[in-house]
């Protein structure tokens, strides 16, 4: 099953900004200090570092994109972390400055780029510079201690000290990770870098532990280590390779099927992926964690499905219109629905509670953000539709304000709001 | 485990015997006893962590990490008291026996891999920087004697195991598994080689990217079974539109299925024929209800809306990255071998494969299920009709299969009668027209009109085995896919 790269959901990309282009310049001029001192002083113990590249070429080759639109290449961090940290190589003892570990690092992601960028897959420059300051950071401290000889001699003494440069160069590309996103979606930069930490904490467990095995088996093994390790770590690579493909087409396939209620004429075109995009941008500006966004976004593409239950469709499928016992039917017949998966049974919750106002009048607890939500940007997609005259926009949002003591969410109104007026909501 | 045959019971103990005669036949001179230790805790931890495999009565762990690591440090004796360290493994076994049996075939694989280390020129011990890297060819020996008998074993087990009547297919020698097998085996020499370095803490270090690599694998699966009951459940909510079409995505799906396992289809596309079989019919939604649940007569307008549905149906479901083949198959489902289907007239091999298989699955399910303009018909007589419209209507080849794979495996007919339908059949609305499959026939049907001319109804979806079922689902012999239902007793039997 192939999996196409789904594009970040929300804003579209800017090409590039002030902050990636000072990242990818920094990571330029790291790459030619290093390839220009190596140069000068000479390449110590060559074996390696060629080892050493031709693993990061290849782990770069096979970079994969995780869930979220991000990128490792988990077998090129590990191969040069391990590098920056190699000690010594069988008898003898690596002797490789950080400059050569940068110039090392850089060719060997550079080469590993270009059959991605021959079939004409960009290279994602952004992420590549990422991964190398991260290494540059972690090599540059380790030979300063090492110079020192504050290290060396027992492993007691080497693996702390490695332990804490691998999740020092983890936690920089986190960081940078979280910085770039931020910007690129306008979120929350907490947010952000919790939910890049929540991706990449397994895999850089597994890479961080793997890089440190190399480290210390090159040791006793010579560079066989580099060509036997490369088989354990691949399997995981497969494994989140396959899991983030039936991820996406699992995104896809909820995208197609909620436009069945659309074929068959329940609601107008395009509403159920112009709500799920909205609901989306909504949470996002209200600082929720990325798995909430993706039930979120589930739930909106999904919250329709109970019309299929009418026999005759809604004038415009505008559930705005219809009474509140029909809203109510429709909500719960869908959520019984997506409850029949059996896996998304938060999903169905928040699709059984669209229909609540947020204030409810009797008992009932307040429905969950969620719901809320999608009421909002139902209720607005049924007013302005596709179009994308931003008067209209604005009349939407006034109308839902002025329902905010009993229907609406002041908090979800106002931030539709805030997006409206940085007109990040309208168009296709 | 009383469910157990003794031919079962013989082949268990064989297998415990011959384990348990390796390793008393020794020699136990110097084997470390430290690292045998430590090494156990490895497996143990290792077994402990198993997981079931995606609905199959298997479950894989990382074992043989720590088996092959033994294999270099401890030699095949050693390996094979490591191996029966897998009887303490803390999992929900539900059996001794599958515990026992696990635990022989461990140190079994485990003895017989040390051996072929050695024959081919290993050295036991921990190894040095001398080591390398001559040591890789007796330990890829090692890995590769290890992963054969571990998957005979089990093979053999299943077999012995398997419900009487039934084929073991493919279940265990998934080739993807193999390979996953041979990557966590290739961290034992990793264990063994870091050992000098690192000491009794290199299980805590290489511990980690394995259970990475099992959460990825766990993640993995977890997502495709949910994907599928959400694809499923979405279908289901499609066919709420017709009554009378409800369970039929699955059925087709499965019918689909059937017939691509018959041809040796790879294991990919069958997946992605799973897909189509569920989705093939999703464009009905954009027929209106009304056409769809009527009784009469189609008028030309109608029948054009009905004959557009697998188009609509390609609209829908082009966004999902399918196989181009699935997409394919759906549009093309109502093409007949004789050029006279729909929507594009294709005739012959012209006709995508998978719409091919998709057409016989389709009609299959459409005649052994109620319409509302007649009865269900009983399994035997839509076979009969399936040979009959074969050449002209549909693949021969597919047809073949598909009667071969129900002869086999049986048919599960739909269940029950919709609620106010006419219990006693309507004319044989197929043979009317020619034209088999779902709304088409409505068109025939309106010729012969509600004649009581009986074909027996719904209650009797005799199978292939002949076995009636009387509506009772499940009665009728089940797929060699459901076999491996995971509550079957087969279920903790431990692969690789």
């Amino acid at each position: 099953m192939a999996a196409r790269r789904h594009e970040p959901r929300g804003f579209p990309r800017q090409v590039l900004d002030s902050g990636q282009s000072l990242l990818i310049i920094f990571a330029g001029v790291l790459l030619i200090a290093g390839v220009a001192q190596t140069a000068a002083l000479g390449v110590s113990n060559v074996r390696a570092a060629l080892a050493f590249g031709g693993l990061i070429a290849f782990g770069e080759l096979l970079r994969l994109s995780l869930p979220g639109d991000r990128e490792a290449a988990p077998i090129a961090t590990a191969g040069a972390l391990a590098y920056a940290l190699l000690i010594r190589v069988g008898d003898t003892s690596a002797r490789q400055g950080p400059q050569q570990v940068v110039a090392v690092v850089a060719i060997g992601m550079l080469v590993g780029a270009l059959p991605h960028l021959a079939v004409g897959r960009p290279a994602r420059l952004s992420a590549m510079a990422a991964r190398l300051v991260a290494v540059a950071c972690a090599a540059a401290v380790f030979r300063v201690l090492e110079n020192r000889s504050l290290i060396g001699g027992h492993w007691w003494y080497e693996l702390p000290v490695m332990l804490s440069l691998v999740i020092l160069a983890w936690l920089v590309e986190a960081v940078i990770a979280a910085l770039i996103r931020t910007d690129q979606l306008r979120g929350r930069f907490g947010v952000t870098l919790l939910d890049e930490m929540h991706v990449q904490l397994p895999l850089g467990a597994a890479v961080g532990a793997s890089a440190l095995l190399i480290a210390f088996a090159a040791e006793v093994m010579g560079l066989a280590a580099v060509a036997v390790f490369t088989a354990p770590l691949l399997v995981t690579q497969v494994a989140l390779r396959r899991y983030t493909g039936i991820r996406a087409t699992y995104l896809q396939t909820v995208r197609a099927l909620a436009r069945v209620t659309e074929i068959g004429g329940y609601v107008e075109a395009g509403h159920s992926a112009r709500v799920a995009k909205l609901a989306v941008s909504i949470g996002r500006e209200l600082g929720m964690p990325e798995p909430a966004l993706l039930e979120l976004e589930y739930a909106a593409l999904m919250h329709d499905i109970g019309q299929l239950s009418l026999r005759d469709p809604i004038p415009g499928g505008a559930t705005v219109l219809v009474v509140r016992e029909e809203q109510r039917r429709i909500a719960e017949y869908g959520a019984e629905v997506i409850q029949q998966a059996r896996v998304l049974d938060s999903v169905a919750d928040i699709v059984r509670r669209q229909s609540d106002p947020c204030r409810p009048a009797d008992r009932h607890e307040e429905p969950p953000l969620s719901s809320r939500i999608i009421r909002a940007a139902n209720a607005f997609d049924d007013l302005v539709g596709s179009s994308v005259e931003s008067s209209r926009a604005s009349a939407a949002v006034q109308r839902l304000r002025l329902d905010t003591a009993s229907e609406y969410d002041p908090q979800v109104v106002e931030a539709l709001s805030r997006l409206v007026s940085r007109r990040s909501v309208l168009g296709p | 485990m009383g469910k157990l045959s003794r031919i079962a019971w013989l082949y268990i103990g064989a297998v415990i015997a011959a384990a348990a005669i390796a390793v008393a036949w020794g020699p136990f001179t110097g084997i470390r006893w430290d690292q045998v230790a430590a090494l156990g805790l490895l497996l143990i931890a290792c077994e402990s962590t198993a997981t079931l495999l995606n609905s199959r009565s298997l479950a894989w762990s990382a074992n043989s990490t720590a088996s092959l690591a033994s294999v270099i440090l401890v030699g095949p004796v050693g390996a094979a008291l490591v191996g029966c360290c897998t009887l303490f493994g803390i999992r929900r076994t539900p059996s001794l026996a599958h515990r026992l049996f696990n635990t022989g075939m461990f140190a079994l694989s485990a003895y017989l891999g040390g051996r072929a280390y050695l024959l081919f020129g290993g050295h036991v011990g921990m190894p040095g920087p001398s080591s390398f890297p001559g040591i890789i060819w007796p330990f890829a020996c090692a890995v590769l004697v290890h992963v054969i008998v571990n998957f005979s074993l089990l093979r053999g087990v299943l077999w012995v195991t398997r419900e009487p009547g039934t084929t073991l297919g493919r279940v265990g020698l998934d080739f993807k598994l193999v390979l996953t097998d041979i990557g966590y085996a290739a961290f034992g020499v990793l264990i063994a080689a870091l050992w000098s370095v690192l000491g009794p803490f290199t299980p805590v270090l290489v511990l980690i990217p394995l259970l990475v690599a099992r959460w990825a694998v766990a993640q993995f699966a977890a997502q495709q079974r949910a994907y599928e009951a959400t694809v499923s459940a979405l279908c289901q909510a499609v066919e709420t539109k017709d009554f009378y079409t409800r369970g039929h995505s699955e059925r087709v799906s499965r019918g689909s299925v059937m017939i691509a396992r018959e041809i040796g289809m790879r294991a990919e596309r069958v997946e992605a024929i799973r897909y189509a079989g569920m989705l093939h019919d999703v464009g009905k939604l954009g027929v209106p209800t009304s056409v769809l649940q009527k009784n009469g007569a189609l008028t030309d307008d109608e029948y054009a809306a009905i004959q557009l549905h697998p188009m609509r149906g390609l609209d829908i479901v082009r966004e999902i990255g399918f196989l181009d083949e699935a997409l394919a198959g759906i549009m093309h489902h109502h093409e007949r071998i004789d050029g006279r289907g729909y929507p594009m007239g294709l005739a012959g091999d012209e006709i995508p494969e998978f719409a091919r298989v998709l057409a016989v699955a389709d009609a299959f399910d459409a005649m052994t299920s109620n319409r509302s303009y007649r009865g269900a018909r009983p399994v035997p007589e839509a076979v009969a009709e399936l040979r009959k419209w074969a050449g002209t209507q549909f693949d021969p080849a597919f047809v073949d299969a598909f009667v071969a794979a129900i002869a086999r495996d049986g048919w599960k007919a739909p269940e029950g009668a919709p609620p106010g339908a006419d219990q006693t059949a309507v004319g044989d609305a197929l043979s009317g027209s020619g034209l088999s499959g779902d709304v088409l026939s409505a068109n025939g049907a309106s010729g012969n009109g509600a004649s009581g001319n009986g074909v027996s109804v719904s209650g009797n979806g005799a199978s292939g085995h002949g076995a009636s079922g009387n509506g009772v689902p499940g009665m009728v012999g089940e797929l060699a896919g459901e076999l491996d239902d995971p509550t079957g007793p087969l279920r903790a039997i431990e692969s690789i």
